[in-house]
């Protein structure tokens, strides 16, 4: 609009403005409680964290705490089971994230580019192996893990964690795999390349923004899980990061009280690596997030 | 070719050329199958080893009297079943495990979608809020579970202050886990908190798959805000809409986790896995909590059906 | 290098949907064909057989004297240049060009030799390092090209490779790759829809319609004696002009003229073919005058083309820019009797 009009037609502007304003500052304030309702809960943890013992169980609730104290932190990096409940979980996350690309992403090529009998039946084998309750095998898997003598070791977790991983792994990637172009792999077929060479040398490499991403939650599923880990860990040096943290204080003699300060310091110290990690990737997080929902 | 000197690259081309063998060709379709199992096999190998053989093991010893320290089991056919129909205790589980999908899955799909369309209209910070809403879904639910313990808190929990003290809505602490009224809709507010932005960002990005132009053309025919939203917004959305309530609704269904760490083994709080986990690692009672996985398995695969008929319809909608 | 030949060849995808019927073509050793012909012809399927890459349903094609039915793409010593160029987008250049190599486990230093010799021909010496986005398209297409020559295969296999290039580039490109087989002596099989770059480049070229071989002959062969109407009207631009007559001896007429016949064809339905510039404006002796009522003209310089109507017929006459006519005149034109095209309505096939 040039300035001639805009002077032309001052009494018409003005309500238009305010009622621009005022939507816009609503717009802002519905965004600031969204914020809010989100972050409200990590304040929170990280406010306790910092309290003393004595102040976290007072009331009036303090919103702001009048004591600071690192107390909880030393005690959490002072806990072995806690430590090496992070190991653990790495340990186990990576070693099935490895195991489900390196498995997972060939299937899923195969599933995407060839045609052969029983193609459909795999394919939605795996899918609903995605979506059945780990709770439903348990029993079974349990039977499995002794026999093999892997009750008790991380191997069982790493093994046990691949009935989600793989089926995620092989959906995502085949849907990636799918979307790439077949002139290359014909390129290299008649550059010489055998089908493996092509896979190996041509389609994993252009893969790895899609192996990535699966990787991100692959691994973010891995260090989420409690059920298989509460069934099949039992001793604490083998516990991954929810164990642990879900059994911060058990083995203290104040048993009835809850350690509510070292825990959320736990919270803290393991969520800011992930916060960090999410902020990060949060793009390939997306992508694969609505790779495996919204295209199906 | 015959004025050329043979270069030594000519010979080794001359060498290549003789070198494959006769006989062991396979047409292409033939050959590319053989690849296709072969890249296949290991991780059908894999899950056939811990999803396939446990499951049908699962449903083998659904029909015997399998108990843990007992060496003699024996086939009992549909007894554990006569009894799981019967069993009120079971019948309870699916009861809790079905109000804390519908309460989850409703409000999770309100408040989800109203996030998206906020986020979705273009404002400064945009990124940072879309950023912020990927770490409740990052959050490990076990440490989600314990952060809202403690705002629960009978005593020095916040949600007691700013309820009695500061809003006064409530005129005495309330203990929201222990009471068997306020438990359920307790935990389901936390996976609401938790799950809620992961919705927001599948409805999100389904919202960015609609074209511009279908508003823009809707804004020339004069329609409304509401009126786009209704008969626009919400019909284009409706494929992501289906999947991602599909997807809820097959998670809460088996929710663990969030239950046993706040509740363990509480009688109105016993979901439908907490039941199996129950009777098979508590009570022993592999053959009958089997029987009552294989249950939980055809409930869920009810909803599994459902949502290979609805990715079907929307694909062949769109 | 090697000769190429497909006999009896098929493709069917399913009962209906058969992409090439019988197609029985010989290449010769260093020579180079081009498939023509509109998309969906089947042209693209029949190379594509050649390279290995769709399976042959029925018949047989064989590379030198070997059948090659059965054998693997990477084991038929062809290479292959890609409409999409097909780079491989994660390796340099020059990875790109030794790929082929190093899945044939030549030596590293007879790689490098002839990735440097190929990249001195093609002009990429100072590219070598870059990955394929780093390019322009026109150096993207050299790099395929130079991915194909480096192997120095026994056929040559060219998938539209012009088509994504500019109008200015594609004519630079294709004289290039004229120099190139040249310079190469090798055999270059090219499939394009382009009848521009199948008259300039072929040394024969195969047109096909609807997965049938129409014509096999050389540009020149092809635009002067087309066997069927379908030849006569891919080939040429503007396009030959098709005018109905009926025919009785040697006797045709049609809606504007009447014109004797060398010969009698024998048949009573026809339709004349006539290039537009085999109508002149100047009197031959033998060339039978006809009246051209002008609708439209365009001066392009060195070429003037009248669109008009004789009888009730549309015609295309192309004549010497100085000739004035403006449009609504009836302007007499000659027909060069010798190079005149009669078919068959029917069959479509050329009887004269």
């Amino acid at each position: 609009m040039s300035a001639a009009t805009a002077e032309a037609l001052p009494q018409r502007r003005k309500p238009i403005k305010v009622g621009k304003v005022v939507s816009r500052a609503l717009f802002y304030l519905l965004i600031v409680i969204i914020l809010g309702y989100i972050l409200f809960p990590f304040y929170w943890a990280a406010r306790t964290s910092f309290m003393p013992d004595a102040d976290i169980y007072l009331t009036p609730v303090q919103y702001w705490p009048k004591n600071f104290t690192v107390q909880h932190y030393i005690n959490a990096f002072s806990e072995p089971t806690f430590v090496r409940s992070i190991a653990n979980s790495a340990i186990v996350g990576v070693s099935a994230t490895l195991i489900s690309i390196l498995i997972g992403a060939s299937a899923a090529y195969a599933l995407a580019r060839f045609n052969f009998l029983g193609r459909n039946v795999a394919l939605y084998l795996i899918l609903a192996m995605s979506m059945f309750p780990g709770i439903s095998i348990l029993g079974s898997l349990y039977t499995v893990l002794q026999r093999f003598h892997l009750y008790n070791t991380l191997y069982a977790l790493i093994i046990v964690y691949l009935t989600f991983a793989l089926p995620l792994m092989v959906w995502i990637m085949q849907s990636f795999f799918r979307g790439m172009p077949r002139d290359l792999e014909e390129a290299a077929y008649v550059d010489g390349a055998s089908q493996f060479q092509t896979f190996w040398r041509i389609m994993i490499p252009l893969a790895a923004p899609g192996l990535a991403t699966v990787g991100i939650l692959t691994i973010m599923g891995c260090w989420q899980e409690y059920l298989f880990a509460l069934s099949f860990l039992l001793s604490s040096s083998k516990w991954t990061v929810p164990l642990a943290i879900a059994n911060t204080g058990a083995n203290q003699a104040s048993a009835f009280q809850i350690p509510w300060g070292d825990q959320m310091a736990e919270t803290l110290v393991v969520m800011l690596p992930l916060i960090a990690a999410v902020l990060i990737l949060q793009r390939r997080i997306i992508s694969g997030l609505t790779a495996g929902a919204v295209k199906g | 070719m015959s004025t050329q000197p043979p270069t030594p690259a000519a010979v080794t081309d001359a060498a290549a050329r003789a070198a494959p063998a006769r006989g062991k060709h396979r047409s292409l379709e033939a050959s590319s199958a053989r690849f296709a199992y072969f890249m296949l096999a290991p991780a059908l190998l894999c899950l056939a080893l811990v999803a396939f053989y446990p499951m049908v093991n699962t449903v083998l010893t659904s029909f015997t009297d399998s108990t843990f320290g007992q060496n003699t089991t024996k086939f009992v056919g549909m007894d554990n079943y006569t009894k799981l129909v019967q069993d009120p205790a079971f019948r309870t589980s699916i009861w809790t495990s079905l109000r804390f999908t519908i309460i989850t899955v409703v409000f999770e799909f309100i408040l989800g979608l109203i996030i998206a369309l906020v986020v979705n209209s273009s404002f400064s910070g945009r990124g940072a809020v879309r950023a912020a809403m990927l770490i409740p879904w990052a959050l490990i639910t076990v440490i989600s579970a314990a952060m809202w313990k403690l705002m629960y808190n009978q005593i020095y929990g916040v949600f007691n202050d700013l309820l009695v003290n500061k809003l006064h809505v409530l005129a005495i602490n309330q203990d929201f886990l222990g009471n068997p009224v306020t438990a359920l809709p307790a935990v389901a507010a936390i996976d609401i908190w938790k799950t809620t932005p992961f919705i927001a960002l599948l409805l999100l990005a389904g919202l960015q798959l609609i074209p511009s132009d279908v508003y823009e053309a809707a804004d020339v025919d004069g329609a409304g805000k509401i009126r786009t939203f209704f008969s626009i917004t919400l019909p284009l959305l409706m494929p992501s809409i289906l999947v991602a309530v599909v997807i809820r609704a097959l998670d809460a269904l088996r929710v663990f986790d969030l239950f046993y760490v706040l509740f363990g083994q509480r009688p109105d709080t016993t979901t439908m896995s907490i039941y199996v986990q129950e009777q098979i690692i508590y009570f022993g009672k592999v053959g009958y909590g089997s029987a009552v996985s294989v249950a939980l398995l055809l409930i869920i695969a009810v909803f599994i059906a459902i949502y290979v008929v609805m990715t079907r319809w929307s694909a062949a909608r769109s | 290098m090697a000769s190429v030949a497909y006999n009896h060849v098929f493709k069917r995808y399913s009962a209906e949907a058969v992409a090439v019927k019988d197609l029985s073509l010989q290449i010769l050793d260093t020579e180079f064909m081009v498939l023509v012909g509109p998309s969906g012809c089947g042209k693209s399927t029949a190379l594509r057989m050649l390279a290995g890459l769709e399976e042959i349903s029925d018949g047989e094609i064989k590379i030198g004297d070997r059948v090659v039915n059965e054998v693997p793409a990477r084991e038929r010593d062809i290479a292959m240049v890609f409409q999409s160029y097909a780079l491989y987008p994660h390796m340099s250049v020059y990875d790109n060009m030794a790929f082929g190599l190093k899945m044939r486990r030549v030596a590293k230093s007879e790689i490098e030799t002839k990735v440097k010799e190929a990249s001195k021909i093609l002009g990429l010496d100072n590219f070598l390092k870059r990955k394929p986005r780093q390019l322009s398209g026109g150096q993207r297409q050299r790099v395929a090209l130079g991915r194909a020559i480096v192997r120095n295969p026994q056929v040559f296999l060219l998938d539209e490779p012009l088509s994504n290039l500019d109008a200015q580039l594609r004519v630079e490109t294709r004289i290039n790759l004229q120099k190139l087989h040249k310079d190469l002596d090798a055999t270059f099989i090219y499939v394009t829809h382009d009848q521009v770059e199948a008259m300039t480049m072929g040394d024969r070229i195969a047109v096909m319609k609807d997965g049938i071989l129409q014509q096999v002959a050389s540009p020149r062969e092809i635009y002067d004696d087309p066997v069927n109407m379908y030849v006569a009207g891919f080939i040429g631009s503007p396009k030959m002009n098709f005018i109905p007559v009926t025919v009785s001896g040697n006797t045709a007429k049609a809606s504007g003229f009447t014109l004797e016949l060398p010969k009698a064809p024998g048949i009573e339905k026809g339709v004349l073919g006539v290039r537009p510039e085999d109508l002149t404006e100047v009197p031959h002796e033998g060339f039978p005058k006809i009246e051209m009522k002008v609708e439209v003209v365009e001066v392009l310089g060195s070429d003037q083309f009248l669109y008009g109507k004789v009888g009730s017929d549309d015609v295309i006459a192309r004549l010497d820019p100085q000739f004035k006519v403006s449009v609504g005149d009836a302007v007499p034109l000659h027909m060069n009797m010798r190079r005149l095209h009669l078919f068959d309505v029917g069959s479509e096939r050329a009887v004269l």
